[in-house]
This record gives structure tokens, sequence and C-alpha cells, in this order.
């Protein structure tokens, strides 16, 4: 499933978000390549959900476009992203609460994309859902609600999987058992786009990492690139981080 | 309108202000043209001071719906119940030999007491919910009220204690109770929302939870509000009763009142004083021209007020007038260069100005969801 | 007996309030306002009747076939243009002008109509009764009660089960995650008002043969439809039968006490579960 000509499956290009009169992102651009884990981190506030609220169409940028797989779907909304390629795991699970675990996933099947995913695949990745299909979403543990959530963009067939905070609320364990499914999904080549707060797990599973501050871009590479001390400063804002290369002085 | 602040001003450079002064001009011009009306009797036949009466009356009664609904947020649609128990209230008064003109400031207050218990009930609803329980909350009124047979039950009671008089001084001192209750209204309305209260339902309106964070009473802003829109009508409905000098229970209650206020207030301007003035000049005006066609006006009138809800949601006021207030309540922040200011233009904004309590000038931004 | 009849009256009427709720109750759980209209537009189906009944001169029952598929279409291209654009501006414009609908139409039909009763035809069915027991019940009475019946299993089975129920429920549990499943929520809504507006045509031709209407009756169909669902607790189908029930059999004892106390009753009862217990008798965790 890879593109030869080695363009980038999802591009953003100078994305600027109001909320209000709040700038909450200003110029942020980015690109993510096929197959690659690509993470965003950054403090609270920085505009991580915001930039990923924005490429699923939940937010109108007021400047700036987004691009997948070379096309600009910028003025599509975002049931129409999703039919294009864009699957969003939004912030909190945001599962259906008066439908099962099973209703949930086979929501997401009701307009997917030709593709592998449908829900026995699903099921397989996450063997404890089986059993557990007809279970009400609300009685499932947040860890459980997260993997639901993820299976629900997943039989959608996306080109890209965003995933948003996927660590929010949930124990370390947990955590570690959520980002533990990242490498199937890599091998059977779905491209990941994550925001996560924790920079620890976000640099044990991203290929290249770009870090936000108060809307802005401060670094944007492979994690090998940098030192912690490096990450820390770009993170907080601290003397010593240098906007990245082509992007505005802050 | 991406002017972000780069750097916190210094403390001097704020200020908050009234939106506008208001002039001595408006005051003098408020004052003239209520003098003129006064005098009006004195000049008119029976027929127009009949007609300027019923005008006063929606007035009246628009100003309290907007009140209740543009600027405190609550849809009622049974407002009717208040107009009907201020007229009742006089009758019963009168019935026990209370000169009926006498008996209309009683019947205010026992309106507002009346609307104590309601509001207690009511005001845990909002939207929807609070419009359909006001709805029945004006429906049981017509229903209790039918079975006394003692206030006519359903068929109709006369107005005792005004037969002896001249019909003309009569005609002319109902009317000039209308104008006092319109201007009353409208000074309270002004006054009540140039103080306090109208910068903490400003703040209610903006975000609920943080304006209780900061302590502000919401529960007791919104009572307030209703106690005062009950009064209000209730006023009104004792007009009602003296100019048609018979009172019959579901004519009183009848939800038509609301609708007629509610029109009004749209086409006129939700949530700005000068509102529900242009809409009832407006309104009444149509309803003039076209009472002969009976049900029609009505259409006509709903489906320009469904237009103007949608497409115009700030009215002919809003539309015509702009900025303008004629009735400021509103505040404005000037940040910037231009805080040392004293007199502050309300028809050319600072860029970087936020306008709050201004009603009108949000309603146009009303948020989805 | 007569207070047994009285409330098995009661109860059967509870069935056609249960049907007038459904639709008030699908839409506002699903967009989460309430059309002020929905009386007003089962008064339209109740007229729609009238008027086909001399000039195609098909049986009563038969108008359910016309009524039903046109309300639908009404339904759903309403939703989509006025109370679409409603929406977008608040909650707030969508009474307003769900209140003008109101208004307009109960003048309309004034105007096409006049302000006289009128009923629908359907012959010996509305005298008919039949025994059980002692008691005297009319047929037409426990036929309204079955169709209600009939009508909420249907849209029960249709939420749970079908592709556009679940569509349904989930642009109701949390519209932004539906979007980004795919679901163009505009459309969804457009559903649920084309299968509202579907119950509302059978709820007022149901009425129309059980009594007489006119222009005006809108208001109260209104009331008691909402007062049905806020009884019996919003979020639930069977709730709104069992608000329905409550409601219609209030009314009948009411009525017992005084023929004039019948609605009196019921709405004092409607302000009492306000009162004490909002979230009305099934209600739960989705109270208002």
């Amino acid at each position: 499933m890879s593109r030869s000509d080695g363009s980038p499956v999802l591009e953003a290009r100078e994305l600027t978000v109001l909320h209000g009169q709040l700038p909450a992102l200003q110029g942020v651009s980015l690109e993510v390549r096929t197959g690659e884990a690509y993470a965003i981190i950054g403090a609270n506030g920085a505009g991580k959900s915001t930039l990923l609220r924005t490429l699923a169409g939940l937010h109108r940028p007021a400047a700036g476009s987004v691009l997948l797989d070379g096309v600009d779907v910028t003025a599509r909304r975002a049931e129409e992203r999703l039919a294009a390629g864009i699957a969003l795991v939004p912030e909190g699970r945001r599962l259906f609460g008066s439908m099962t675990l099973e209703e949930n996933v086979l929501v997401g099947t009701y307009h997917a994309r030709e593709g592998t995913w449908d829900v026995d695949r699903v099921f397989e990745l996450f063997p404890w859902m089986a059993e557990r299909r007809r279970q009400s979403a609300w009685q499932l543990s947040g860890g459980e609600q997260q993997a639901v959530a993820i299976a629900r963009a997943l039989v959608a067939n996306p080109r890209i999987l965003l995933l948003d905070e996927l660590s929010l609320g949930l124990s370390p364990a947990v955590v570690r058992r959520i980002y533990g499914v990242l490498p199937e999904l890599r091998s059977a080549g779905v491209t990941i786009l994550l925001v996560e707060q924790d920079v620890t797990q976000a640099l044990a599973v991203a290929s290249r990492i770009q870090c936000l501050l108060e809307g802005r871009t401060t670094l944007v590479g492979a994690p090998s690139e940098f030192t912690p001390a490096r990450i820390e400063a770009a993170y907080f804002g601290l003397a010593g981080a240098t906007p990245a290369a082509g992007e505005e002085a802050g | 309108m991406s002017s972000t602040l780069e750097r916190p001003p210094a403390l001097d450079a704020i200020r908050v202000t009234r939106s506008s002064r208001p002039r001595r001009w408006t005051l003098l011009l408020g004052i003239a043209v209520v003098a003129v009306l006064a005098y009006l009797p004195y000049l008119a036949y029976a027929g127009t001071t009949d007609t300027l009466t019923d005008f006063f009356v929606l007035l009246t009664m628009s100003s309290m719906w907007n009140l209740l609904a543009g600027y405190a947020g609550m849809v009622s649609v049974g407002q009717q119940a208040f107009i009907g128990l201020g007229a009742y209230f006089v009758l019963i008064l009168a019935q026990h030999g209370v000169e009926p003109f006498v008996a209309i400031p009683v019947a205010t207050v026992g309106c507002a007491v009346i609307a104590i218990p309601i509001a207690l009930l009511l005001l845990r609803l909002r939207g929807g919910y609070f419009a359909i329980a006001t709805w029945v909350v004006a429906e049981v009124c017509l229903q209790v009220i039918s079975r006394f047979n003692s206030l006519g039950g359903g068929t109709g009671a006369p107005l005792p204690g005004l037969d002896d008089m001249d019909p003309t001084i009569r005609t002319a001192i109902t009317y000039w109770a209308s104008l006092a209750v319109a201007v009353a209204a409208l000074a309270v309305i002004y006054l009540l929302l140039r103080g306090r209260l109208g910068l903490v339902l400003t703040a209610i309106r903006d975000n609920e939870i943080g304006a209780r964070s900061l302590g502000v009473r919401v529960a007791r802003a919104r009572r307030l509000v209703f106690l005062v829109a009950a009064a209000g009508c209730g006023a009104a409905g004792t007009i009602v009763i003296i100019s048609a000098l018979n009172v019959q229970a579901p004519a009183a209650f009848t939800v038509e009142w609301s609708a007629n206020m509610i029109f009004v207030t749209i086409i006129g301007g939700i949530g700005t004083i000068e509102g529900p003035i242009v809409g009832s000049i407006v309104f009444f005006a149509l309803q003039q021209s076209l009472s002969e066609h009976g049900a029609l006006y009505l259409i006509i009138v709903g489906l320009v007020a469904i237009v103007v809800a949608i497409w115009a949601p700030q009215g002919l006021w809003g539309l015509i007038g702009g900025r303008l207030r004629l009735f400021p309540v509103g505040y404005w922040l000037r940040v910037g260069p231009d805080a040392g200011r004293t007199l502050p233009s309300p028809d050319r904004p600072d860029e970087t100005a936020f306008l709050a309590g201004d009603a009108a000038a949000e309603r146009g931004g009303e948020h989805d969801g | 007996m007569n207070w047994v009849n009285a409330i098995v009256q009661g109860i059967l009427l509870g069935g056609l309030y249960a049907l007038f709720g459904c639709g008030l109750s699908l839409l506002f759980g699903v967009m989460g306002v309430i059309n002020l209209a929905h009386g007003d537009l089962a008064v339209v189906a109740a007229y729609l009747a009238v008027v086909m009944l001399p000039s195609i001169g098909i049986a009563a029952p038969l108008s359910f076939l016309v009524a039903i598929p046109l309300f639908a279409l009404l339904g759903y291209f309403g939703q989509r243009t006025l109370i679409q654009k409603s929406l977008d501006r608040g909650p707030f414009t969508v009474l307003l002008v769900t209140f003008g609908i109101s208004v307009v139409i109960e003048n309309g039909l004034l105007e096409l109509f006049s302000a006289d009763s009128h009923s629908l035809n359907i012959g010996s069915f509305t005298s008919q009764s039949i025994q059980v027991g002692r008691l005297s019940v009319g047929v037409l009475s426990v036929t309204v009660f079955v169709v209600a019946v009939v009508v909420l299993l249907g849209l029960q089975y249709f939420l749970a089960r079908a592709r556009a129920g679940r569509l349904i429920r989930a642009v109701a549990d949390d519209r932004e995650a539906a979007q980004l499943s795919g679901a163009d929520y505009r459309h969804v809504f457009g559903v649920a008002a084309a299968i509202a507006f579907a119950t509302v045509a059978v709820a007022g031709i149901a009425f129309g043969m059980y009594s007489s209407f006119n222009p005006s009756i809108g208001t109260s169909r209104l009331l008691f439809a909402f007062e049905a669902v806020v009884i019996g607790g919003l979020g639930s189908l069977w709730g709104t039968l069992v608000g329905g029930i409550v409601l219609g059999v209030a009314q009948a004892i009411g009525a017992k006490i005084n023929p004039a106390y019948g609605i009196l009753a019921g709405h004092l009862v409607f302000l009492a579960v306000l009162a004490v217990r909002p979230q009305g008798i099934t209600g739960g965790r989705r109270s208002e």
C-alpha cells in the first residue's frame, strides 16, 4: 500500500484556526508519509487536539489547507473526509452510550470505504471483544472503550488514522496495552497520526514527532535527532528552543 | 477580525464605559413624546384614543416578553396567564367595590405574588420544557377561573364600577392609564437592565457556569425577571378588561396574546429595548389595515416573523437602527490609546473594543449548540 | 363499574396520547428541540382526510396510506430546509419558528375550513362496542390503542435494528462522533423528522376518527403529547406509552368527578410530575 512517488498521505499547509477571537493554531504545517507513525506533542492548550479536529473536518481553518493524497479537502465536511479516508478517534473516546460494543463498531461500517478491515478482523485484533459484543458501551472500562473507539474508526478502512490523546484518563498499564496494538496496525499498512501528552509514550512509538506550543510548531523531526533537553525546551517554550526550519518565527 | 494582543495592555489603558451616555436630548425627546401623547385625548376622537390604548397594551406586553426572552433567555409561550390574571384581579376587586382604576396597581402586584410559586416550579426548566410548561400553566389558569360562576364561568362577566362614568372621560382615563403602564414598563425595564441586573443577565447568557462560580445569583436574577414580566403582563391585562368593560375567560387567556408579543418582538428586534417599540408600530399598522381579513393578517405576520427569525434575527431595529441605542444599557471595554477618551462614540467602534450587555449584538452570533 | 369503565377508557385514550407523543419524543431525543407545531400538524392530517374523503371517495382508513408518505416527505424536506436553518441559529430560534408555524397553520386552517367542527365519518365503527365481562369498550378505542402499540413496536424495532435507526441513535448520542463515523447528521435529522411526521399523520387521522376537531385544537394536542412524554420519561418509547396512559387515566378520573375537570386533572398531574420527579416515571440517566 505504499506510494512509490513518496508524496505524503496527509498534508497541512499553514493552518490557522481561531476559537472565537483567540488563535488556536497559527500557520501550522505538517506532512505524514505513508506507513509512518507521526506524533504531535505539546503541553495543554498547545493546539494539538485542535489540529487533529481541523484535519478531520470538525473545524474550519481561517487560513491554510488540508491535503489528502495531494487532493485539497479543506472545504469538505467531516463525514466527507471519512469517505475520503481520514478517520479520527476523538479525545475522550466518545462512544455511543445507548449502544452495545458491537453496535458501536457497526456504525463505523455504515459509511466505510473499500478495504480489508471489517468487524471480524477487528475482533481478531482485539480478541476480548467477541464475547463482550453485546455489552453496553458505558459498562466498558476506559481502556476497553478506547479500544472500541479505535475499532470503530478502523472498520471505515481509512487512509490515515488520527488518534487524539489515547492515554487520557487511563492507567499506565492500560495505556501501554493500547499502544501495544499500534505496531500491529502499522505492519498492516495503517498510517497513523497521533496526539499525545505523554512525551515518553509518544517517543516510543513515533517515527517522527512535531512539537506545538501556543499554536505554533517548535520542533519537527525524528526522535533520534533531538536530545531530551532540546525536546523539553520546545515543549515548554524555554530559551534554546528555535522554531523549526521553514516555520514562522514565534 | 484577528487583531491579537501580543502583550497585555497597561492597566491604565483599559476603561469600562457605558455604550453611550444617556444624552440629554433623548431624555427631553422622550418627555416631549410622552407629553404629546398625554395631550392626545383632547385632540382626537374616542376611536383613535381607543386604538392607541390597544397599542400601548401591545407595547407593554411585547417589552415584557422581550425582557424574558431577549435578555434572560426564557422563551415563554404562556404570558397570557398573567394577562388574564391581571384582568380577573380587577374584576374581583371591582365586584367588591374597588374602583377599577385604583385596582390596577393592586392587580399588578397580585400577579407578581402569584408568579412566585409559579416561578418556583418553572424556573428549573430550560428551553422547550420551560416554554410548554408556561403554556400548560396558562391553560390551568383558564380552566380554574372558568370554574367560578361568580367570575362569569366560561361565558363572561361585565366589569362593574365604571357604568356611571361619562364614556368620553372613561376612554380618556383608560388611555392615560395605558400610557402610564407603558411608560412605567419601559422605565422599569430600562432601569433594571442599566443596573446590576443587566450585567448579571449578560454574564449568565455568556457563560452560566462561569457566572455561577463567580457568585452570580443566577436563580435570583431569573426569578426577578420572571416576576417583573408577570407584573407587567398583569398590568397590561388590567387595561384590557377596563377598556373592554367585560372579560371572557377564553379570550383573556388565549395564546394569541403570546403570538402577538412574540411576533412583535421578533420583527422589531429581540434583545433591544427599542425593538418591541418598532415592532409594535409595524405590527399595529398591519393589524389596523388588515383587520377585516380576520385570520389572514396573523398568517402574514407569522410568516414574516419566521423569515425574520431565521434570516434577519436582529429584527427591524437591528437593520435600520444598527448600533444606535436610545436606551443604552450596554458597556464598552475600551483598550489601547483611545482608552483615555471621556466620550466614547458607539457609532464608530474601536477595533479592539468589546461590547458587553448588548443582547442584540450577540443575538446575531448565536452559537449552534 | 362506571369508574372501572372510565379508567379503561382512560387507558385506551392513553394509546392515542402515546401516538401523539412518540413523534415529539423522537425529534426531541435526536435534535434536542421541541416542535411547537406538532399538534397543529396532526390537525392538518385530520383535515387532509376530510378533504380526501368526498373527493376521492376512499374509506377513511385508506387516508392513512396517502397521508403517511406525504407527511414523511414534508417532514424530511421541512427539516432539511426550514428547521435546519433555524437549528443553525440556535434552539431559541427553533422554538420561535415552530411557534410561528403553529400560528400560521391554525389560522390557515381557520381561513380554509372556518371554525366549525369536523369529524371523520367512518360509519358505525365509531359507535360499536364490545363486551368484556361487565365492561363495555368501544371498538374504535381498542383499535386506536392497538395501532399505537404497533407503531411504538415498529419504531422500537427500527431504532434497535435498522441501519437508519442506529444512525439516528448515534447522532442522538453524540453528533460529532457520528459525523466522524461518516454520518451526514443533517440527512439523519431529516430521516428522523420524516418518521416523526409520519407518526403525527397517524395520530391526527386516528384522532379525527375518535372525536370532532377544529382548527384551534392543535394546541391542546401538543400539550397532551408533551405531557405524555414528560410523565412517562424522555428517552423511552414505552415510557411515552406509560405516560400517555397515566395522562388518559388522570383525565378520565377528573372527568368522572366533574365533566369540566378532565383536562385540568391531566394538567395538574403533569405539573406535579414536573415538581416532584421531572425525569418522569421511566426516566433515569437521560433526564432533561
